[in-house]
Parts: C-alpha cells; structure tokens; sequence
C-alpha cells in the first residue's frame, strides 16, 4: 500500500517537473495542478496511512488507538481548497496573456521585444 | 484578545472596501484612517508585549498544542508596526499615482488582503496556520501584480505566481514530513518535542525545504531571480508595498524557525546560512550595479539587503540579532522611500529609465532631496539608520568572530554607495537630456507620503538608543527560544 502511494506521488512530481520545463504556457498551468497534487497525497502519506478505519464516530467515548488521524484529511483539504484558487487565477492569467499576445510560447515571457 | 485585532480588522475593512468599491473617494480617505487605525493597534501590543513579556491567545479556546495559537513577542510586534507604517504612507501616496481604473478595480481592498496575511503570519503559532497566511497574502499579491493587465504586467506575473506556487509547495510538504514525524503541528510544541528526540533522521530534510521555501519568498541567492523579473512591472506603489513587506516576511519567518527549530547540527546551519548571506549581499548588489532602470536598479537592492538580515541571524548572538532586527526596519522605511522617490521621478519625467532622466537636482530640488534621504541611508552614510544598522551587524560579526562575512558585508556596502550615486548622478544631476518623454506634474499627496516617510527614516536615526535597546531585547526573545515555548504551553 504504502509502496503503491510512493511510486504515485513520485510519477506526479515527475509529471509536474516534466510539464514545468516545457515552453508552453498552459502545460506550465497543468504543472502546477500536478504539483499541488502530488504534495496533497505526500501529506496524506506522511501522516500516516490507516487501512480500513474512520478517522472519526460520532459518540464514541476513550478508545482511539489505531484510528486514522484526522488532522492530515483536514490539512488536505485546506490545501486543495488553496490549490483551487491559486489554479483558477493561473489559468485567467494565461488566458489574459494570451488574449493579448496571441501567443503561448515561453519565449515570449523574455522582456526584449 | 488584542491579538485578534490585527487579522479581523483588515478583513472587516477589506469587506467594507469590497462593497464601496465605486465611491473612490471613501475609499481613499477610508483606507488611509484605517491603515493609521492598524498601525495603532501595533502599537498598543508593541507596548504590552514589552511591558508584560511574551503574550499568547488561544482563539478557538482549545489549549496550546491542540488548538491555534496566537503568539505575540517583540520582533513579531515591531515587523507589524512597520509594515503597518509602510502601508499608511503606500495609502496617502496611492491616490495621487495609481490610475483612477486601478483604484476602483479594487485596489484598496487588495491591499488590507495582503496586510490581513502579512499580520497572520507575524502572529500565528501554528505551523500550518502559517501556510495559510503565507497564501492569503500572497494571493493579494498576485491579483496585485497583475492589476490592471498590461502585456509586461502578465508577463511579470505569470512568472512571479509560478514560482510562489512552487516554493509554496515546498513549505506544505516539510509541514508534512514534520506532522508525520511529530504529531504536532504547534511551533512551540515542536520545538518543545525536538529538544528531547533522539529520532532526528527527518528534521534535517524538512528544515532544508522550509529554508527553500523561505528563501525563495525572501529572495536569497539562488532562488532571487522572480523578483528583479516581477516587481518592476506594477505601478511602482505597488512594488513599494510589496519591498517593505512581503519579502520581509520570508525573513521574519526564517528567524523565528531558526530560533525555534534548528537545535541538531548546528555548526552546519551557521556556515550554511553565512555562505549564502554573503552571496546575496554581493551578487545582488553587483547586479544593481550593471541596470539602468530605478526600479530594476532598487529591485535588485532588495535582495542584496536581504543579505545583510540573513547575516545577522547566522551570526545568531543576541547583538548579532538585534542589528538585523534594528536593519530590518530601517530596510522596510528606506527601502519603500526610494521605491516613492523613483514614483515622484516618473510622474516629474515619465520615465525609469536613466537614460532619459536628468537635472531634477536643478529643476526640483525637494525630489532630489526625498530621494537623497533614503538613498544615502542604504548606502551607510551616518547619522542615517543605514549606518547604524550595517555598524550593529558589523559590530556583532566581529563579536562572534565571523571576519570574512563582516568583510563581505563591508565591501558590499561600499558597492551600495557606488549603485546609488549611480542614481544620483545620472537622475539628478546629469543635464536634462533632449529626448524627455514628457514633462508632468508632481501630485502633493505623493510629496507628502514620501516626505513623511523620510522624515520617519531621519526620526530613526536620531532615536537609534531607544529603537535599539527594544531590538536587543526583541533579540535576546529570539536567541532564547525558551521564552517562547514556555510562554506559549504555559510550562
């Protein structure tokens, strides 16, 4: 399982810096998706993977001992949240960029005209 | 609950200015009362905070390691209240330079966002909480960047979004790594559990990439290139706000992490952390030396004195720290002045270019004055703060026997004079050239932001006692991370 999420997140950040170096500027875009999910699944990893178990009942009382932690789901979410609003203002600013310079070369990101 | 204060009253203001967006007038008069009103606030905890030592809340009213915290101390409280202060004279100085498209395009409100995130993040204890803020601000910032949308402005900020992404990306995963490791997402919890682990394997790599993430955002060698591209492409109030606060954050958020995490390896850190002060400082001011453009000329400065700060905290003894805090604020006031004074020279020319400036020391002398002020106060020339900022770091490099970065951080400030006589002479002094792109009116309101601001930067070279003693004992907050955690968990 944990072999299985490590040779994931490992494709997704190869993807991710794969579509970052590329000169089109909304492969740039999907870069940054991929980054923002990667690191999203490095979180969930990192805190800890618990097979089969809620993370939370409602009115249980005392026993919590091998239950999934909550806080890794919740801090997930925070970031995919975040993510969304950094993605949709990246593709407006693309979108923009190329409205006005026809073009969505890297190149034409080099300040000589 | 005062500690509340400084992230609800900018969101509250914020919402006020999202709904009077049309009313230009209310919301320039507005947003300079209210900056005035959050600078106050600063210094009403700056006065608690030194009077009654470290002071935390726990919002949610859970307890210390659970819930978020809030944590005031001193360096966290005086960064507030000169950022605060830069922003009251960003809001005189904005009216009378931003396009009036600009300013009903919701401006003013971005603004308060972006300072809503810059007081989060001096304020919040929690780790994550920190990521939050770290967005919030820099969102604002974007949508900033990117206002108004001329080609060179997208251009910029494609880059620049880019980028913080990416170094923000690098900030999430080390909060990761470190809550698998530690379970705990509290600062001063953390720190607490580091200093009695034996299992240290992770520590090391997330510290790297929190130093990665935060020297990207406070632009260190060699992750400074996004900002010379970037923060001369808005309107240059824009790029006054964002050089007197956001990378200032980034270095505020590396001192209070060194302070509270670096306590395995510690030999490594210091050299590490010198290596690159002084490789900042250096490159960045060889690279100011070689533009041609204010605002690139100043941009590049930025980095160079983030330099100077990162020096004082590698040099890591109370009066080592205490002169790049006594820097740090001289840096966010002189910095944003010349950023104002290269504004006046622009609406006076229509035009950033050196080549195209000329004999303002002769046509306007109160311009040339403005600029000279703050300019020779980065340069070192005393009774300015520079002098006395760059004198307090050199002094604690000496004390701790550092020579060689103190020796780069003379050199590199005999390089700072030279880029800003470069200003002077070809903006100021030079003859008119032929080719003037054109002849405007200088706005008062511009006048008088800058002029207050210089006369700030003056009042703090004169009171260095005062301001100074505060910075050691902001300093001696830092280097004894005790006081902290123990204020913060109550132990």
């Amino acid at each position: 399982m944990l072999f299985l999420f490590a040779i994931m997140i490992g494709v997704l950040y190869g993807a991710a810096v794969y579509l970052l170096l590329r000169r089109n500027i909304f492969k740039l875009v999907l870069g940054l998706i991929f980054l923002g999910h990667a690191t999203n699944m490095l979180l969930f990893v990192a805190g800890g993977l618990t097979n089969g178990k809620p993370a939370f009942i409602r009115g249980l009382q005392g026993e919590t001992v091998g239950m999934s932690d909550p806080l890794p789901q919740a801090l997930i979410l925070t970031a995919i949240v975040i993510g969304l609003g950094v993605t949709a203002f990246a593709l407006t600013l693309v979108y923009r960029f190329y409205k006005v310079t026809k073009t969505v070369d890297f190149d034409q990101l080099s300040e000589n005209e | 609950m005062i500690l509340v204060l400084p992230i609800i009253l900018p969101l509250l203001i914020m919402v006020v200015l999202i709904f009077t967006r049309r009313w230009l007038f209310f919301q320039q008069a507005f947003s300079i009362l209210a900056s005035v009103v959050l600078m106050w606030v600063g210094f009403l905890i700056l006065m608690d905070v030194q009077q009654n030592g470290i002071k935390a809340v726990q919002p949610g009213s859970w307890d210390a390691p659970f819930g978020i915290t809030l944590v005031a101390d001193l360096f966290s409280a005086i960064m507030m209240v000169t950022a605060s202060f830069v922003a009251v004279v960003v809001m005189i100085f904005s009216p009378g330079f931003i396009d009036k498209e600009r300013q009903t395009a919701g401006y003013y409100p971005l603004v308060f966002g972006l300072l809503m995130g810059v007081n989060g993040a001096f304020f919040t204890g929690d780790l994550f909480n920190l990521y939050v803020w770290y967005e919030v601000m820099l969102t604002s910032s974007f949508v900033l960047i990117a206002l108004g949308g001329s080609a060179e402005q997208l251009r910029g900020s494609i880059k620049y979004v880019t980028i913080n992404f990416v170094a923000s990306i690098f900030f999430v995963s080390a909060i990761g790594i470190l809550y698998g490791q530690a379970g705990t997402l509290n600062m001063a919890d953390l720190a607490d559990k580091m200093r009695s682990w034996d299992e240290h394997t992770y520590v090391n790599s997330a510290l790297m990439l929190f130093f990665i993430a935060f020297s990207v955002k406070s632009a260190l060698v060699p992750f400074f290139f996004w900002l010379p591209a970037s923060y001369h492409t808005p309107p240059v109030a824009i790029t006054a706000l964002f050089a007197g606060t956001l990378t200032k954050v980034g270095v505020y958020t590396m001192f209070r992490f060194y302070s509270l995490f670096v306590v395995y390896d510690q030999m490594f850190w210091t050299l590490f952390i010198l290596t690159l002060a002084g490789l900042t400082m250096f490159i960045g001011v060889l690279m100011a030396a070689s533009q041609f453009d204010i605002r690139k000329i100043l941009s590049f400065h930025i980095i160079s004195q983030v330099g100077y700060m990162i020096m004082g905290l590698g040099i890591f003894t109370v009066s080592g720290i205490a002169g790049a805090i006594y820097f740090t604020i001289h840096n966010m006031l002189s910095k944003t002045n010349t950023f104002l004074a290269g504004g006046l020279v622009y609406q006076r020319s229509g035009s950033y270019d050196l080549k195209y400036l000329g004999g303002l020391y002769k046509a306007k002398p109160l311009l040339a004055l403005l600029f000279f002020i703050p300019a020779m106060s980065l340069a070192g020339i005393p009774p300015l703060p520079g002098f006395f900022g760059k004198f307090f770091l050199i002094k604690g490099g000496f004390e701790a026997q550092q020579y060689f970065i103190t020796a780069v951080a003379i050199l590199t400030g005999l390089f700072t004079l030279f880029s800003m006589v470069k200003i002077w002479n070809e903006a100021y002094w030079k003859k008119e050239p032929e080719d003037v792109k054109s002849r405007g009116k200088v706005h008062p309101a511009t006048i008088m932001a800058t002029s207050l601001l210089a006369l700030a930067v003056i009042l703090l070279g004169i009171f260095v006692g005062p301001v100074m003693e505060l910075s050691m004992q902001a300093g001696e907050q830092i280097v004894n991370p005790q006081m902290y955690i123990s204020a913060v968990l109550g132990k």
